[in-house]
């Protein structure tokens, strides 16, 4: 293994750490808008490390091209579905988690 | 090693995923772990060497399916609470689905393990049908009537779910107060044309074609309806007629034509094969997308905020 | 075992959940759900059974099936859901004329 694949290695575990810490955030977090937070940690972090990763390992800047043109296209998607999830999430009435215990 | 790893956990998730579907109470957490459950899926046909089916999997088994189930849950509060999504018990139900799951599973595996199926066929005549792609070579030459068979299917489909759903149901959406609506639609939609167009044309030699293309398109006409002020598509607009049936009008024009110089049914004329495939394809892109969005009855935006509060 | 096997095996898995809950439920989206992933496990059966030689590339028929497979389901999808929205609405007329009620949209909250 040459020090290039150790950097790829290094960047698609970070990606992985993310996608993890973002899964176990939406597992666990307590009200639908920190989980959306938690979330998009997954797309923009998670994905964009795997990305940063496979476009080093990929060798032709066609594939790193259409690599990036994916992370593009799901940050895109991601950002706008926050909103929306979010927006229609407050209007339908869910109260944000304010750090005190239900009774 | 690796690989098996991924395999086993990928063929163990599947139909766990799918019990937790059916298992969960609220609707709208099954709806989404069948979601989650078909984006595995597209995995697993991605492991299989099956690029063209992952592609509509993610696009139509997945995204539109999901979009369209999700989009029911809006008119399941007409339902009484009492008719619950709970499953019933039935024991006797399970037990017989055990001895199913143990004969099936016995009947795969006593197939022959190393059967190569109809490749070898396919491949001899792959320079005769016009095109380099042996997926699309199966789909629109050798099998060319199931295509149109389904292209019919498709439209009765739509047909149907029109005529159930009277008119007065279909409520346009109430112009949007949101800034942010409508601008992921601007911001989409060239790239949406742009790999429409992609997947048909490089349905000739690689994995795309009419049924990838017209789901993309239909996935965008999606978010145009749920994001922007355009309404569904009236069935009684002679466009909309046209859209539908330019698809399997030519389809069939090009499969009756072969009949007339003494040849069967679909048997193009080599040389002209590419070109009869490609039009074809193109057509059949425009229909399959405005089936699969005229799929979607209007948005009820008004009733959903006005029955609203949050489901626990 | 071969790795088509493990995927077929997981099919025949699905199919069979699938088909209980077909059995199993009362909810028409639960019925869609059920009858989709029953419908996803014989897809995978015959994507598997394509793969079936190791080298080389797989047998592009039950491809082709399947792709056809896979949009037919989506119209039957989309054509359930309005058959079970014109059922919800019949359903929801019907009980506001027993009950005397005038509105029919007054039962909500299990969605």
């Amino acid at each position: 293994m040459s020090l290039w694949d150790g950097v790829c290695a290094v960047f698609m575990v970070a990606g992985a750490f993310f996608c993890l810490a973002g899964t176990v955030g939406v597992l666990r977090f307590p009200d639908v808008y920190c989980r959306l937070h938690a979330l998009t940690k997954v797309d923009n972090l998670g994905l964009g490390l795997v990305v940063v990763g496979l476009a080093l390992q990929s060798g032709s800047w066609a594939t790193a091209l259409e690599l990036l043109l994916v992370w593009l296209f799901v940050l895109i998607s991601s950002a706008f579905t926050c909103q929306l999830i979010a927006r229609a999430a407050l209007r339908r009435g869910a109260a944000p988690w304010t750090g005190r215990r239900e009774p | 090693m690796t690989a098996a790893l991924l395999d086993a956990c990928l063929a163990l998730c599947l139909p766990l995923l799918a019990w937790l579907v059916l298992r969960t109470e609220s609707l709208s957490q099954s709806v989404v772990l069948f979601v989650a459950m078909g984006l595995l899926s597209a995995l697993a046909w991605a492991r299989l060497d099956a690029p063209d089916i992952s592609l509509v999997e993610a696009a139509v088994g997945t995204g539109l399916t999901g979009a369209l189930l999700m989009h029911t849950l809006s008119w399941t509060d007409e339902r009484p609470p009492d008719v619950a999504a709970r499953a019933r018990h039935r024991p006797w139900a399970v037990v017989a689905m055990a001895a199913l799951t143990g004969m099936l599973g016995w009947a795969v595996l006593s197939l022959p393990s190393d059967d190569p199926g109809l490749t070898r066929e396919v491949d001899a005549h792959l320079a005769e049908s016009g095109v380099e792609h042996p997926v699309t070579a199966v789909l629109l030459n050798y099998r060319g009537y199931d295509t149109l068979l389904e292209i019919a299917v498709l439209l009765v489909a739509v047909l149907g779910a029109r005529a159930v759903n009277p008119r007065s149901e279909r409520t346009t959406p109430e112009p949007s107060r949101d800034p942010l609506t409508g601008e992921l639609f601007r911001m989409m939609t060239p790239a949406l044309l742009l790999v429409a167009g992609y997947l048909v044309w490089v349905g000739e030699h690689g994995p795309g074609g009419a049924f990838q293309a017209g789901a993309i398109l239909a996935g965008g006409g999606v978010v145009a309806l749920l994001t922007t002020r355009l309404g569904t598509p009236r069935m009684s607009s002679w466009r909309v007629r046209w859209a539908l049936l330019t698809g399997p009008l030519l389809f069939i024009g090009a499969a009756v034509a072969p009949l007339f110089s003494g040849r069967a049914l679909l048997e193009y004329r080599e040389a002209q094969a590419g070109t009869v495939i490609f039009v074809v394809e193109l057509a059949l892109t425009v229909s399959i997308a405005m089936v699969l969005w005229m799929f979607f009855p209007g948005m009820r935006p008004a009733r959903a905020e006005r029955s609203g509060k949050e489901p626990s | 075992m071969n790795p088509w096997a493990v995927y077929a095996l997981s099919g025949v898995a699905m199919f069979s959940v699938g088909l209980v809950g077909l059995f199993s439920h009362e909810h028409p989206v639960k019925r869609i759900l059920a009858s989709n992933i029953a419908g996803s496990g014989v897809l995978l059966v015959l994507v598997a059974l394509a793969r079936r030689e190791p080298t080389g590339a797989p047998d592009p028929v039950p491809h082709a099936l399947v792709l056809t497979g896979i949009v037919v389901s989506v119209s039957a999808t989309a054509l359930g859901v309005a058959l079970a929205r014109r059922i919800a609405r019949i359903d929801a007329t019907a009980k506001a004329e027993s009950t005397g009620a005038s509105d029919p949209e007054a039962g909500g909250g299990s969605a």
